[in-house]
């Protein structure tokens, strides 16, 4: 048995998680507190869900989301210290797990400050509050004449009047009521009396304190949800089929009777292998032989896929913006543009495949998870193994990368089946092709932009429509067996919900509409090919193609792409991001295309979008050498607006995170496939952006409005990219690419036609 | 048949008895319960496994563990200390690069060995020595900004 580390232990062992996650004197000292009035029940409408002062003054906060590698749990603990006026450090943010925080949703959407915020800020505002009551009685002294420093109720300037948080609270429970919204996930709200700061006050807000964890990261010392390692645990692979939509009909346990412990688990069509060793589970694995049923060739050929999509009968349908009268304008208009934009079928392709960590068996259910939402994922796994979901105590650990409802949900629920079907706790940990082929994939889909000009060049019409799979073909929670592969393999039939998204902005076009279909998935059990959540869903798809479409309509007005923007936008923070950025990055006024000459062009592009209340603008330059095709997406500068900025050193991170992996899905990634499986299973068929290709500079000018409630940064930035670089592209060499990834080969076939 | 095989990790012995074919990764991060490297691909495409065997970068995912008896191994959690952090764990904390942190040991602990023979490097040699190894998240220009800033520190 390998030797289990004193965390692990601590973890394995039920209800000591946190202790793992707080200071053993928190625990300690809140169960003292239990013995005066109990620890009230674990529900939003107690300021004890949210907040609690230790002993020694300093705060937990307990986070109902989870963070993914972009700080903001430290947003959080600045949003708590600010509120409860204690200092930076003296906060620890506490997040994911059911045993001591309420479900707000998990990571989702861009909403962990958006949304999240507003509990923890109105929580601890609330509690500053109550604490300076409670030190208004201490102190005999009226709550007017009070003043908080560094968790310390005072008269200002008194050397003797003042009283810590520390001493009036530490250890104990508030016992005090806060206003819920009976909301749950991300529509969760709290309120105490108390009203929040204004921002005029903020002192600690709005400054980039580093994230921690990222020292316990660089320096190895991080515990990912691949290092929980629980006593008793057996190893797991799962068997997928070679071909989609094929079922076992055979297993030859014999093939792997000479690997020590190993052993086949199955449940009707899902299959796995699992051994008291991880690498005779991984020989296992590979060993089994399975007879799988007859290949069924559920997928068009993949260069079919957008004519499959064109083709398809629509499930579902929608038409947000209907504005004038389109069609008769576009038909009496002086000129018609009309373009259609492809985008394909890409993978999360998080750094890790998934692992997940159940033990179903035993009085205290335990799941460990990395997927977003802990919350979620311990409905789903208790439905499955039949226990009432209040039972399962499930912790999110940080795990290897998540973009959205990647491949983390699954493993979950195969730890989870697997668990109950051995007796024993079981760790589950998929290979690279399981995460890969086998992920939830961000939609295909096709765009149709028709606009009609007059004769001075205005447009009259404007027309968007985009059909493609629904994003949520797996809803985005693995609250039901139905959205994780071994529920549909178990028999539960796959039922996802028909949601497809139009293009975010604010052109003011007279006669506007814009609408969507979404088309049934090709395979409808247990697909490689099914769709789902993948950084801003839908985001760089619809917006590559609006973006584009946008550009087109310019160049048929002979306007500058720039001008031909702010001539419709009326919007303040939308007019505001596109000239600042234009301004930032010297933008040159021009019809474009410029048209390089040589065997290297350089182009400029820009594309503006919306998510959610946030706005960006981005100028993309390129380099596109026509000998290789090679687009170098060489530069970037971006105007960024989510409102009140909570950490500028955090945001400008992630803006550059998503910068990047936009390039990456703009310039590299399709998922390949065949009619019976997917081709990409690995980094050499699912080619990501490398280093030598990243940009060499990406220039970002944050626009603080610390009067408008901050919206989400997490994603907005990632769909305003694909769009810059094909309009710089096009300003380069005066190709039009309208479907993604713009790969050196179709550059440079492109080129060659031109 | 397994095989008794001894190396040294992170300046402490061990021995694990397993399958010589099996990759060092599964010795290090199952058999001896160590939290680094990671597997990111099993295919060595993506460098998360990376570890220095006697102080060169190898990807542990399909280095078979008989390769390493008798050999120095160092993983990401012992290149530095708490006190004494590498040149390339200071840049990392300063420059803040981890989005998620998978990747760490196969940036790191290839980069620390090419700042070795190369501490002085143009951004072209950073990138050219870099190839191969995946950051999904995207840190991309952090990491640029990071191995230039250790070089600085190192110098």
């Amino acid at each position: 048995m390998n030797p289990i580390t004193r965390r692990d232990f601590l973890k394995a062992s039920g209800s000591l998680v946190v202790s793992v996650s707080i200071p053993g004197a928190v625990a300690t000292a809140l169960s003292q507190g239990a013995t005066i009035g109990g620890k009230p029940p674990l529900l939003p409408n107690e300021l004890d869900s949210w907040i609690a002062v230790l002993p020694d003054g300093s705060v937990t906060a307990f986070f109902g989301k989870t963070e993914m590698g972009q700080g903001v749990d430290v947003a959080i603990g600045q949003i708590v210290a600010e509120e409860l006026d204690v200092a930076f450090d003296r906060v620890k943010v506490v997040m994911g797990d059911t045993a001591v925080t309420c479900n707000q949703g998990g990571a989702s959407g861009s909403t962990g400050i958006q949304r999240g915020g507003i509990a923890l800020r109105n929580a601890a505002a609330e509690a500053r509050r109550v604490l300076v009551e409670l030190g208004s009685k201490k102190l005999g002294v009226p709550v007017e004449q009070l003043a908080v420093e560094n968790g310390v109720v005072m008269v200002p300037g008194s050397s003797r009047q003042r009283v810590s948080y520390g001493e009036l609270i530490g250890g104990r429970h508030f016992h005090h009521q806060l206003e819920w919204n009976k909301q749950y996930g991300n529509p969760l709200d709290v309120k105490g009396v108390a009203k929040p700061k204004p921002p005029s006050e903020y002192k600690v807000v709005g400054k980039s304190f580093p994230q921690k964890v990222i020292t316990e990261k660089v320096m190895g010392r991080e515990q990912y949800i691949t290092d929980v390692r629980v006593e008793g645990m057996l190893h797991a692979r799962v068997i997928r089929p070679p071909n989609a939509g094929c079922n076992p009909v055979a297993v030859d346990e014999n093939s792997i009777k000479g690997i020590p412990g190993a052993r086949v688990v199955r449940e009707k069509d899902f299959l796995a292998v699992v051994a008291e060793r991880e690498w005779d589970a991984v020989r296992a694995a590979e060993s089994l032989k399975v007879t799988w049923s007859a290949q069924c060739a559920p997928f068009p050929p993949m260069e079919k896929l957008h004519q499959y999509i064109r083709e398809a009968k629509p499930n579902g349908s929608g038409m947000p913006v209907n504005l004038g009268d389109v069609e008769a304008t576009l038909a009496s208009a002086h000129r018609v543009v009309a373009a259609e934009y492809e985008w394909p079928l890409q993978s999360h392709a998080s750094m890790g495949p998934a692992c997940a960590i159940a033990q179903m068996n035993g009085d205290q259910p335990r799941l460990w998870t990395g997927s977003q939402k802990p919350h979620y994922g311990r409905v789903g796994c208790a439905m499955l193994v039949g226990l009432p979901p209040e039972k399962v105590h499930a912790t999110w650990i940080v795990g290897p990368g998540s973009y959205g409802r990647n491949d983390a949900g699954d493993a979950a629920l195969d730890a989870a089946l697997l668990s109950k079907l051995t007796g024993r706790p079981v760790r589950v940990q998929y290979m690279r092709h399981d995460a890969t082929a086998w992920d939830p994939k961000g939609p295909a889909a096709v765009y149709r932009g028709r606009a009609g000009l007059d004769a001075a060049g205005t447009v009259t019409a404007y027309l968007f429509h985009g059909k493609g799979f629904s994003r949520q073909d797996v809803i985005q929670r693995e609250t039901h067996p139905k959205d994780t592969l071994v529920g549909q393999l178990t028999g539960y039939p796959s039922k996802g919900d028909l949601i497809f998204q139009i293009p975010a902005e604010r052109y003011e076009f007279a006669n506007k509409r814009c609408s969507w279909e979404t088309v049934p998935a090709m395979l409808d059990r247990a697909s490689p090919l099914r769709t789902g959540h993948l950084r801003d869903p839908l985001g760089p798809e619809t917006h590559f193609a609006s973006e584009s479409f946008i550009d087109e309509i310019a160049l048929a007005a002979a306007a500058d792409p720039v001008a031909f923007r702010l001539r419709y936008l009326k919007n303040e923070r939308h007019t505001t991001v596109v000239k600042e950025v234009a301004e930032f990055a010297r933008w040159q006024a021009r019809p474009n295309p410029a048209r390089g000459k040589g065997d290297v062009m350089t182009g400029r592009g820009i594309s503006y979008t919306e998510r959610n209340g946030t706005v960006v603008a981005v100028v993309a330059e390129v380099e596109v050498d026509r000998r290789s095709g090679r687009v170098w997406a060489r530069k970037f500068w971006v105007a960024h607006d989510c409102g009140q900025i909570i950490n500028p050193g955090s945001l400008r991170n992630v803006i550059e995170g998503n910068i990047v992996q936009a390039i990456s899905r703009t310039l590299l990634e399709e998922v390949r496939f065949n009619e019976n499986r997917v081709l990409s299973v690995d980094w050499a068929t699912y080619p990501i952006l490398e280093l030598a290709d990243a940009p060499e500079a990406v220039e970002i000018v944050l626009i603080d409005r610390p009067e408008i409630a901050p919206s989400g940064a997490g994603e907005p930035s990632t769909r305003t990219v694909p769009a810059a670089i094909a309009n710089a592209i096009f300003d380069a060499t005066g190709v039009r690419f309208r479907r993604v990834p713009i790969t050196p080969e179709r550059v440079k076939a492109a080129l060659a036609r031109a | 048949m397994d095989q008794k095989i001894s190396f040294v990790v992170d300046g402490k012995s061990a021995t694990v008895n397993a399958d010589p074919a099996m990759p060092l990764l599964y010795a290090l991060h199952a058999e001896l319960g160590l939290n680094n490297p990671k597997f990111g691909c099993g295919k060595a495409q993506c460098g998360a496994c990376t570890v220095h065997l006697d102080g060169a970068p190898v990807r542990s995912c399909v280095l078979p563990v008989s390769a390493a008896a008798g050999k120095r191994i160092t993983t990401l959690s012992g290149l530095g200390t708490a006190e004494k952090p590498h040149p390339l764990q200071q840049a990392y904390i300063a420059e803040q690069v981890p989005q998620c942190g998978y990747c760490l040991s196969g940036w790191i602990m290839t980069a620390a060995a090419f700042l070795q023979t190369n501490p002085k490097p143009t951004d072209a040699d950073i990138r050219q020595a870099m190839t191969g190894i995946q950051c999904r998240c995207g840190t991309h220009m952090a990491i640029m900004r990071a191995i230039k800033r250790a070089a600085q520190i190192a110098a």
